[in-house]
């Protein structure tokens, strides 16, 4: 936390945390914290285990050991819902869309969590089942038009699958905020997107903190998202914290570079 | 749907405002560009879906009811009640299998385990004799409860492995229901008659409501049934427009997705198999007071498959689309029973498949010219050289349209009709022709142009051979055949059934 010269208690906090599959250890001791109103970075090059940070956070995967703190309450053995209904959210790297429900209803389906009224109040239009679904509604209006026109008017009707692939990007985003979490985990926002989109997710990923007031996780291969937007930047690889700081200080840690390119690179550079 | 003002071509979109990305004036305008489905099911969906649902709901329900007053013929009635009975069913098994998509074919034990929950607390068969108003709470409570307890495989089974595991269930059930009447546990004491084996339950009471029994079948039970319908359908649209059915779909899009999202995926798929099993319970506990007495028979594999046929074809997951494949299915396999019936619905189909299918005009004149030369020479040859091979007689069941009409003259003088099927050589020519016949088909499959359009004339002819000689004669082996053709064309013509949204899995 020294980087920050704060000692903010962190929103979310990662305690030594390990996980192996059939005797390869993806994840080994790792130790990362989100302060509230945070956007940090994960970065490292392909299998070091970021996304695996993501599914043992969400409660995907359960870690050997080690702690997850949200808030100081530890999400360690909440089932994957359990953990969206405590506040984080996250999107996916390879885009997971209910593709063939509408865009409204993808937005309205996240926020299943948030509402409490019983099957049979449903089923009989009770009061309650009313105005929850007026809500859900309206939120889903509200998150959608984070996004300015894209993902408004005629398009809340369409299929989800009708949408373009930036599209698909933003409405995924639109779907976590859905579930109205404290910390977004945001897994590749900019993966296969063009020059022009890149730098809007980038200004989006800043709106998201300021206007949303959402704490922001990031794992992102792109490094002028990164720069551009990351209070602090986390390098990891084979699932080791190898650097952790701001952006130009993990740039240019031999380390990193050498993860990345190799060690006569490191040597060169 | 205007279509007096062309849309600009993407290229010569008018830069009049500034071109916004994914706010153009061409994504603007789509809905002027965009066509629903065409033709006739176009038609017609487009006109339920501007109908508000409360007025197909009750010109639904009202036609229904109208049946019986309109007619006193028992059998009319008894496919009513039949069909509103299958209906039901169609509506519980959508919930598994066309909202949260889980793959469930043991759905018909719990149809047949609210049948015979109803008749042991309301028959002489324990002496039981239960008022309606409790029975039928408890039948449709006990189901559901079942519903949680058989949908439990869902949570570590999908796909494949929980259809098959859901099988099993509903053969434990059939090999229950029959072997029941000796019953013991573990090999302890005596035995005892529990299901009434292979000859069932009889007698079973009819309902009790209000005071009045509800004897006068088949009438009464078009009205239970059409009331049941109504409550379920209302809680159905309800449901399916409320968070939870948008889990249901959600789930069956992407689980993990849905899971990640805040929603309890494995609670919501024993919700839909209990949520369905409800149904099942309601539907069976009329099963048994309607026909009075429940039979092992009843809730076996073909009737799973006849449920699962009217889902499909009325389209998974659309509440409308399954109650309408639910009438269609039960009401066409009705009228397959009687052959004459049939035999108007086999030309018919035929005729409108080519109409459909052959296209250019030209084309469909030398396709129907074809058809016609080829069986009146066929007709003349054999005519000529084996006068007992077309002197067969083309009427079958009791009730005659064609036995010597206009319709029959055509059909004498085009097929060849080697009469008397009683006998076993007869039968021989049809079976081969019926075997001809697919093997036909499937060469039409394969090869194409001109080759198809020629193949098709002598494969439409030996098709009515098989069928005026053979399949005719057999009913029930032919109303699953004829069903399982109208599946496929239908499938291959909409694939997701009538009234279903297109789906896509990966994009």
């Amino acid at each position: 936390m020294s980087e920050n010269g704060s000692d903010r208690k962190p929103l979310l906090e990662l305690r030594e945390l390990s996980i192996s599959f059939g005797g390869l250890k993806v994840i080994d001791r790792l130790d990362l914290h989100v302060n509230e109103h945070e956007i940090v970075s994960v970065i490292g090059p392909n299998g070091a285990g970021k996304t695996t940070v993501f599914n043992l956070i969400t409660g995907v995967f359960e870690p050997d050991v080690g702690d997850i703190l949200l808030e100081g309450e530890s999400l360690i053995g909440l089932s994957p819902h359990k953990v969206t209904q405590r506040g984080v959210a996250r999107t996916f790297q390879t885009l997971r869309l209910f593709l063939n429900m509408t865009v409204k209803e993808n937005v309205m389906a996240a926020q299943y969590g948030r509402t409490k009224a019983t099957l049979l109040e449903q089923m009989l239009r009770l009061p309650r089942a009313r105005r929850e679904e007026r809500r859900m509604n309206e939120v889903a209006e509200e998150k959608l038009g984070f996004f300015g026109e894209r993902l408004m008017g005629y398009r809340w009707n369409q299929p989800a699958y009708s949408l373009s692939y930036a599209n698909r990007r933003r409405l995924e985003i639109a779907r976590a905020t859905a579930t109205q979490p404290r910390i977004l985990l945001l897994d590749e926002p900019a993966a296969g997107m063009n020059p022009v989109e890149t730098h809007e997710i980038t200004e989006l990923i800043g709106k998201l903190r300021d206007e949303g007031g959402y704490t922001i996780l990031l794992i992102e291969h792109d490094m002028h998202v990164v720069e551009g937007i990351s209070d602090r930047v986390v390098a990891l690889d084979h699932g080791v914290k190898i650097s952790e700081g701001t952006f130009d200080s993990v740039a240019t840690d031999p380390r990193v570079v050498e993860a990345y390119l190799g060690t006569s690179a490191a040597v060169t550079k | 749907m205007s279509t007096e003002t062309p849309p600009p071509a993407p290229g010569s979109a008018k830069p009049a405002t500034s071109p916004q990305i994914g706010a153009d004036e061409w994504v603007q305008r789509s809905g002027e560009r965009t066509t629903g489905p065409g033709g006739l099911f176009g038609y017609a969906s487009r006109t339920a879906g501007r109908t508000p649902a409360f007025v197909l709901l009750l010109v639904f329900v009202g036609v229904a009811c109208a049946i019986p007053l309109l007619t006193s013929n028992g059998y009319v009635i008894g496919v009513d009640a039949d069909t509103m009975l299958y209906v039901l069913l169609a509506m519980g098994l959508n919930v598994a299998v066309g909202w949260a998509g889980l793959l469930d074919l043991g759905y018909i034990a719990f149809y047949g385990f609210a049948a015979y929950l109803y008749a042991e607390l309301s028959s002489g068969h324990y002496d039981i004799h239960w008022p309606t108003w409790q029975s039928v709470p408890l039948v449709i409570a006990a189901t559901i409860l079942l519903g949680f307890v058989l949908g439990s495989p869902s949570l570590r089974l999908s796909g494949d492995y929980l259809a098959i595991v859901t099988l099993f269930f509903l053969e434990i059930f059939n090999n229950f229901t029959t072997n029941g009447y000796a019953w013991n546990w573990l090999g302890l004491g005596a035995t005892h008659d529990i299901t009434g084996g292979p000859t069932g339950i009889t007698n079973v009471d009819p309902f009790r409501i209000f005071g009045r029994v509800l004897d006068n079948r088949p009438t009464d039970y078009v009205w239970v049934a059409a009331a049941g319908f109504t409550v379920i359908a209302v809680l159905f649209h309800y449901v399916n427009r409320s968070r939870t059915g948008r889990a249901w779909r959600a789930l069956r899009d992407d689980p993990l997705a849905a899971e990640m999202m805040g929603m309890p995926v494995k609670w919501l798929m024993l919700l839909a198999f209990a949520v369905g099993a409800g149904v099942a319970g309601f539907a069976g506990a009329m099963n048994g007071a309607y026909y009075q007495g429940v039979f092992p028979d009843t809730f076996t594999f073909p009737l799973l498959i006849t449920i699962y046929a009217m889902v499909v074809l009325g389209g998974v997951g659309s509440l409308g689309g399954v109650v309408l494949g639910a009438v269609v299915i039960n009401v066409l396999l009705e009228v397959l029973r009687t052959p004459d019936h049939a035999r108007w619905i086999f030309y018919a189909a035929l005729l409108i498949g080519v109409l459909v299918k052959v296209r250019p005009w030209r084309l469909l004149a030398a396709v129907l010219g074809g058809l016609v030369v080829f069986g009146v020479v066929v007709n003349q040859i054999v005519g000529e050289t084996w006068a007992r091979g077309v002197a067969g007689p083309i009427a079958v069941g009791p009730t005659s349209f064609t036995k010597n009409g206009f319709f029959a003259t055509l059909i004498r003088h085009w097929q060849v009709l080697p009469g008397n099927t009683y006998e076993a050589n007869d039968y021989r020519i049809g079976n081969y022709a019926f075997v001809v016949a697919i093997v036909l088909v499937l060469a039409c499959t394969v090869v194409k142009g001109w080759k198809r359009w020629t193949l098709l004339v002598p494969t439409i002819w030996v098709a009515a051979f098989a069928w005026e000689n053979v399949l005719i004669e057999q009913a029930p082996t032919t109303r699953p055949l004829f069903l399982g053709v109208v599946l496929i064309v239908l499938m291959a013509a909409r694939p997701a059934g009538l009234f279903g949204q297109n789906r896509v899995e990966i994009v």
